[in-house]
């Protein structure tokens, strides 16, 4: 029963994804509040998750044969979903009443993904991670390829299919070549196991290790293994992107997290050297390709990909053990996870709002915006910023506490290129900023951008909350804080 | 006492920015007089701290502190000694006059304009009373963003290129800085600037705490601008518009110096004085941005650039006083020079703002009329423009260091101080007073005032402006600073009292 009570939030949301696509096929005429009945869902599902991390102890448990942990951490994560979802909810009703007559199952598909989300995070079995994974990865092909009369948006799907079984297939060959040597697939088991495991065995690890990171690294978007990204954030309807953006690239910390820090502690040598190279080569590809783009989806594309390289300096930084200061990592993966999704998913509302009046993603048509929309424009100033990192956005805490991390532990190279890599993010950052503000309008009669109810919330909501941990960061850190409790062995 | 006047002093304008806000877009007027009165009210309270500060002893005054973020340890930490009590009044005194000076300037976009502006107080206030590492920089960068945007919507023809080039080149030294200041953390345990600066971090590793004060003296060198950090201003500054200009010359490039002085020198002093003294990096770039950026005003035709590049000259007097404060610990110690240095240095802080904001609002003014920079489009104005030429001959002969005026008297300090300790630097360095002189009279005075008036020549130039003589408002404006030229130049002590105990403290804390 009290199992049943801690999984009420998954349950909320899955029930919602039947809910939805029930009564879409039951054929009433009126779908105009169908989007309402997902939004109430995920918003249902995010106050009972935010009840029971605040008003109910929940420890940390295996539950269900060792198939999902039950910890602040997984908790942590369903909020993200629910946040999540409601956001791309908000962001998706003007735009898709625009380009698709099939309301109910993109609504469902969305909640499903976000379900799926949180399923990744309570995993604790490598046989549910893959379930998953699976689940998340296939509901993001079904999004990415939702407007099937756009050619570009079936190619982004296509790719991102084939790049992402390969790297589900790479994924479970490790985790077999794991569950090989120690004979087992839970992840607490699995760490005993490898503490007494056969030296002749014990070489297997690190083929699993880098094939594990290939799959997570595929969700993340990390490069090497970004090269799906942005061709899929270019052709997805922009709230799939926006979905993928911050849902995909949080589901795949999730995990890493998980499993890197249950299963695979006495290894940390080992992924530490493959994650600081993953981490180097995104922020670096990630920013340089970044300043070269015209269209702002692609822009926000390389620019999450070197976000993912600055949050995977946290988990690099993680030492063994260590939760007693706040820069011991993790709680810098998850802040910085927290103010990208305000941030992000703030900018994807701005570009959304832009695309349903404009049609265009070409970021010299955001010329002379400030004059057409201050609302739109400033808020997209703040998100721009607190991208960069600048003091009195929620980024410069997420930027602060993974540099403190990687300065704690003395990995003063890295965060050198990280430095380095934060000026340069500033440059196409700016310059987003700069066509806002100083181009001037080449049509000085071009009307003015009228803001659907649903959009100006989603951009109010994402502009305080990222001001709002820019300034008053302490109960963020702090909600953050009482999050890393791990089922561990 | 319990009134928080720093904390009223700093966030005024953000309040009155919020009014700004408010009050809808067509009513220019009134957003215009709203801004600018209510300014006032930070530049009275500033004024009322400059004469209620105690020069001794040099603690820190009017302190508040508030629990932030107690998560990492970072407080609300404000303070002011008799140092950070000038900078103040020079803060809230040009921003009031830019605000007022932009009542008659400004035309275009005036809401987003006084927003953008009063936001830019808040940060360059914030970070002369700051005494917390993060808060610190919270207002370093706060500043950065509306300057950015000044510079990029009200600018001259480059302005995007300069704009972005001021950001960037700031983002990289802050960067730098930020590392630093954690380290500095993860060191001492503490954000409190005079506590880490009292646990003297990385004590034992002579190495690491280089590594350290690199970052911050690359952070700070960035924004003073020493050379060969140098090379946004000329274009920030000269693209800026008028205001921005007073504002980047007058306070922000302070910001950069005033870091040295308060941060920098007491954190490392061993640092400071190894790198001024055995390995002299910091004097030879001081004295190099001296006489470099004089002999470029020598070859400047462009009025506004010229005044750009004497400001990394006379900035460097500031570095130059600075550096042989520091290097005294390690030349022996002759503690009285390295604190008139010292005194220098942060004299010229307040003088160089005054002067060189009264610089660049006279260049506006005259860019207003004619619309070109270029001196060779004038020549003989003495005669047409008179009152113009008066406060331009009061201005230029105070930046060049004439007695009885203000620049004279932080000028002799440098020098005074930089030879007993470090004597071939204040050699080289005084060649700048003559460039300077040079530039000032040749240049500025020689040929844009005497001379015949060509009206032919003008009208090509300037295609048919008129030329009058200045009006009520820039009279308005530039009296204050004259005042305050004559003032200081005659009775330096106004200024001094409030230094020397700080510089003293200083020293006597190595």
């Amino acid at each position: 029963m009290q199992t049943f009570i801690f999984l009420l939030p998954q349950l909320i949301l899955f029930l919602s994804v039947v809910l939805v696509f029930s009564v879409d096929l039951m054929g009433s005429k009126e779908k105009k509040w169908l989007p309402y009945l997902a939004l109430a869902g995920a918003l249902l599902s995010l106050a009972v998750s935010i009840f029971l991390f605040g008003w109910v102890d929940i420890g940390e448990k295996s539950v269900l044969g060792g198939m999902l942990a039950l910890d602040s951490f997984s908790l942590f994560f369903q909020i993200f979903a629910s946040l999540v979802a409601t956001m791309v909810i908000l962001l998706s009703m003007a735009y898709m009443e625009l380009k698709s007559p099939y309301q109910g199952e993109f609504y469902s598909f969305i909640l499903l993904a976000c379900f799926s989300i949180s399923l990744l995070a309570l995993s604790s079995d490598l046989v549910m991670v893959f379930i998953a994974f699976e689940l998340l990865s296939i509901s993001s092909y079904i999004l990415t390829g939702f407007l099937r009369k756009d050619p570009r948006s079936s190619e982004a799907a296509i790719k991102y299919f084939l790049y992402g079984s390969m790297a589900s297939a790479m994924m479970l060959y490790g985790m077999s070549l794991l569950y090989g040597a120690t004979s087992s697939t839970n992840l607490v088991e699995i760490a005993r196991g490898l503490a007494g495991v056969d030296q002749g065995l014990k070489w297997v690890i690190y083929p699993a290790i880098v094939m594990l990171v290939v799959g997570f690294g595929f969700k993340t978007a990390s490069a090497p293994f970004h090269q799906w990204s942005p061709d899929a954030y270019e052709g997805a309807p922009t709230p799939v992107t926006a979905f993928l953006a911050v849902g995909s690239i949080g589901a795949g910390f999730a995990i890493i997290v998980r499993v890197m820090l249950t299963a695979l502690p006495d290894f940390q040598i080992n992924w530490v050297a493959i994650l600081t190279g993953l981490s180097i080569v995104s922020m670096t590809l990630g920013n340089f390709v970044a300043i070269s783009q015209k269209n702002i989806k692609r822009l926000l594309a390389y620019s999450g990909i070197a976000h993912a390289g600055y949050i995977m300096i946290g988990l690099i930084s993680w030492e063994s053990g260590v939760f007693d200061t706040v820069f011991d990592g993790i709680s810098g993966v998850l802040v910085y996870l927290l103010v990208y999704l305000a941030a992000n998913l703030g900018a994807f509302a701005v570009v959304v709002a832009f695309e349903n009046k404009t049609g265009s993603n070409q970021i010299e048509d955001y010329a002379g915006l400030i004059k057409r929309s201050p609302l739109l424009a400033g808020a997209m100033v703040v998100f721009l910023l607190s991208l960069i990192g600048i003091p009195g956005t929620g980024g410069f805490v997420g930027k602060l506490l993974v540099f403190g991390a990687a300065l704690r532990v003395e990995y003063y190279f890295l965060a050198l290129i990280a430095i380095i890599n934060s000026v340069v993010a500033g440059f196409y950052y700016l310059n987003v900023i700069r066509y806002m503000f100083f181009q001037p309008l080449d049509e000085p009669d071009r009307e003015g951008i009228e803001l659907p109810v649903s959009l100006s919330t989603a951009v109010i909501i994402a502009c305080v909350f990222t001001l709002l941990m820019g300034i008053l960061a302490q109960p963020f850190i702090q909600f953050v804080q009482s999050s890393l409790g791990l089922v561990t062995s | 006492m319990n009134f928080p006047v720093l904390s009223a002093i700093t966030f005024v304008p953000l309040l009155i920015s919020v009014i700004v806000l408010i009050i809808p877009k067509s009513k220019e007027n009134l957003i215009r007089w709203v801004s600018t009165i209510l300014s006032l009210i930070p530049l009275g309270l500033a004024i009322y701290v400059y004469f209620v500060v105690k020069a001794d002893p040099a603690t820190m005054q009017f302190k508040e502190e508030y629990s932030w973020i107690p998560a990492i340890d970072v407080f609300y930490r404000m303070g002011v000694d008799g140092l950070s009590a000038i900078m103040l009044v020079l803060t809230a005194l040009l921003s009031t006059l830019c605000l007022y000076y932009s009542i008659y300037t400004i035309k275009e976009r005036v809401k987003e304009y006084y927003f953008l502006f009063l936001l830019l107080q808040v940060g360059m206030t914030g970070v002369f009373v700051s005494l917390d590492f993060i808060f610190f920089y919270v207002f370093w960068e706060i500043g950065l963003v509306p300057m950015y945007l000044l510079i990029g919507v009200w600018g001259g023809e480059r302005r995007i290129y300069a704009s972005i080039k001021f950001f960037l080149y700031t983002l990289a030294g802050s960067m730098a800085m930020l590392l630093a200041i954690i380290a500095v953390y993860l060191n001492t345990g503490t954000f409190n600037i005079l506590e880490a600066a009292a646990a003297q971090p990385f004590a034992g590793n002579f190495t690491v705490a280089a590594v350290a004060f690199w970052a911050f003296f690359i952070g700070f060198a960035i924004k003073v601008p020493i050379f060969p950090f140098h090379t946004w201003l000329p274009d920030a500054h000269t693209e800026a518009p008028t205001t921005g200009s007073v504002i980047l010359a007058g306070v922000l490039l302070k910001l950069g110096a005033y870091g040295l002085i308060r941060i920098v020198l007491p954190l490392f002093p061993e640092q400071f004085a190894y790198f001024s003294y055995e390995v002299p990096i910091i004097p030879i770039l001081a004295v190099i941005s001296i006489v470099y950026g004089a002999l470029v005003c020598m070859a400047q035709w462009d009025l506004k650039r010229l005044i750009a590049y004497s400001s990394v000259s006379h900035m460097g007097y500031v570095t130059l006083g600075v550096s042989a404060a520091a290097a005294s610990l390690h030349a022996g110690g002759d503690a009285t020079s390295a604190i008139i240095g010292l005194n220098g240095a942060s004299l010229q802080l307040f003088t160089h703002g005054i002067i060189t904001g009264g610089l660049f609002f006279l260049v506006g003014m005259i860019y207003d009329r004619a619309h070109t920079r270029q001196i060779k489009d004038f020549g003989g104005l003495g005669a047409k423009m008179p009152y113009y030429y008066g406060i331009m001959m009061v201005t230029g002969f105070a930046s060049l260091g004439l007695p009885g005026l203000a620049g004279f008297w932080s000028e002799l300090f440098v020098f005074r101080g930089t030879f007993a300790i470090i004597p071939v630097f204040a050699m080289i360095g005084i060649l700048g007073l003559v460039f300077t002189a040079a530039y000032i009279l040749w240049k500025v005075i020689q040929h844009v005032f005497l001379g015949e008036f060509d009206q032919e020549k003008w009208d090509t130039a300037t295609h048919n402006a008129a030329i009058t003589d200045l009006a009520t408002f820039e009279k308005v404006t530039m009296w204050p600073l004259v005042i305050l030229m004559v003032l200081i130049g005659l009775y330096p002590s106004l200024i001094t009292r409030l230094l020397n105990a700080v510089s003293t403290a200083l020293i006597s804390n190595f």
